[in-house]
């Protein structure tokens, strides 16, 4: 016999055949509880419609906030919620939805929100700003722009989607 | 690597002797199914705790999408059953094994009472032992409830009449399980979410916990 030749002993068979097993048994516990648990990070996200939020004869120069309602489904939970939107028309007759939802930490952006800063969107949770195109003004805590609505102009009424976030520009 | 990791922990708490005293130990010749294969009935009491491990688990991982509330929750359960991925395995692991368990301890309870194992001086362990079967029994009755399903509910209604059978202090202590003394509804399913999640686990792991300790001081007891 070849003396020399590394032998498992049957200690080690046993123990790795036990590892084996037992690694094998847990992970067939484990795999279907953890699926389970990340399931809503592997959900794919549903696109919503498009809604019709305001007449196109309202919409001036100023930006003015305009409320709708969505259906929300939250699992086992279906409710109305209330979407907001900032919406104006700039130099050029074209229409600016923008998202209520300040880009710092969440909370609701106001028009004219500061009596220093009357022509900003300001945010009172942490006093960040921004210009009247949903720009961050720089040096407050915002670091990017406001989030755009997906819009669409039918009939002489503006539909808003989804707010997207623009590309860093 | 992680023989080095190990050491360096070793080194500083000195966690061998731990795991030793835990996992390292004599399994007489009379207990072990390679040399008697009717051993195998000795392999009972681990299983039930096997099956108890794997209950804990899918409970816990159950609780991410169930809620205790009558409004919501047959309608979580339905939801974790039929949208969440591979929710059917984890909630029929739950199910299922609320009934493994109990069978693999009345085959262990059996076990041990036909060889005469719970005579001195293991008389304490058998009456653990004893104490762990009705937290499991009360673990089973209480998780029934929590679908709020018809079974659920009416399964419910007909065990708080038993409670308030009982002589004297029943009403008491239908009221009690219940949280009111005529209606089956939110309190009743609050709190038995809770007596189910907590208390009855919380029991169950200090009584196990005595059970394993006795058997490590007390050995097993010797062939038939």
């Amino acid at each position: 016999m070849a003396e020399k030749k590394q032998q498992v002993s049957r200690r080690q068979f046993l123990n790795y055949t036990l590892t084996g097993v037992g690694g094998f048994m847990a992970a067939g516990m484990l795999a279907p509880m953890v699926r389970f648990a990340i399931d809503p990070v592997l959900q794919a996200s549903g696109s919503s419609d498009m809604k019709a939020v305001a007449d196109m004869s309202e919409l001036t120069n100023e930006p003015q906030r305009f409320d709708w309602t969505i259906e929300q489904v939250d699992a086992w939970y279906t409710s109305e919620v209330t979407k907001s939107a900032w919406v104006y028309l700039d130099e050029n007759d074209e229409v600016v939805a923008l998202s209520p939802v300040c880009k710092h930490l969440g909370c609701t952006i106001n028009w004219a929100g500061s009596e220093d800063h009357p022509n900003q969107f300001f945010c009172p949770c942490h006093g960040g700003r921004y210009y009247k195109d949903g720009v961050n003004v720089p040096n407050t805590p915002p670091n990017a722009a406001l989030d755009v609505y997906q819009k669409e102009v039918r009939d002489g009424k503006l539909y808003l989607g989804n707010a997207v976030a623009r590309e860093e520009a | 690597m992680l023989q080095k990791v190990y050491d360096w922990i070793d080194d500083r708490v000195d966690i061998t002797p731990l795991w030793r005293d835990i996992a390292d130990h004599e399994v007489p010749e009379h207990v072990n199914p390679a040399h008697h294969f009717s051993a195998f009935v000795y392999c009972f009491g681990g299983l039930t705790f096997f099956v108890t491990v794997i209950q804990i688990l899918s409970g816990m991982f159950l609780t991410m999408y169930y809620v205790p509330d009558i409004e919501n929750a047959w309608r979580s359960v339905y939801y974790l059953q039929t949208e969440v991925a591979h929710g059917q395995i984890v909630r029929g692991m739950h199910h299922w094994g609320a009934s493994v368990v109990i069978v693999m301890l009345f085959l262990h309870t059996l076990r041990v009472f036909f060889q005469g194992a719970y005579k001195k001086p293991r008389e304490l362990n058998w009456m653990v032992g004893v104490l762990i079967f009705f937290v499991m029994l009360a673990l089973g009755l209480t998780g029934y409830l929590l679908p709020w399903d018809n079974k659920a509910y009416f399964a419910t209604v007909v065990t708080l009449n038993i409670a308030g059978d009982v002589p004297l202090i029943g009403e008491m202590t239908k009221t009690l399980l219940g949280g009111d003394p005529t209606i089956v509804g939110a309190q009743t399913l609050t709190r038995f979410f809770a007596i189910h999640v907590f208390f009855l686990p919380a029991a169950l792991f200090v009584l196990m916990g005595i059970h394993f300790i006795m058997i490590r001081k007390q050995g097993i007891s010797g062939p038939l």
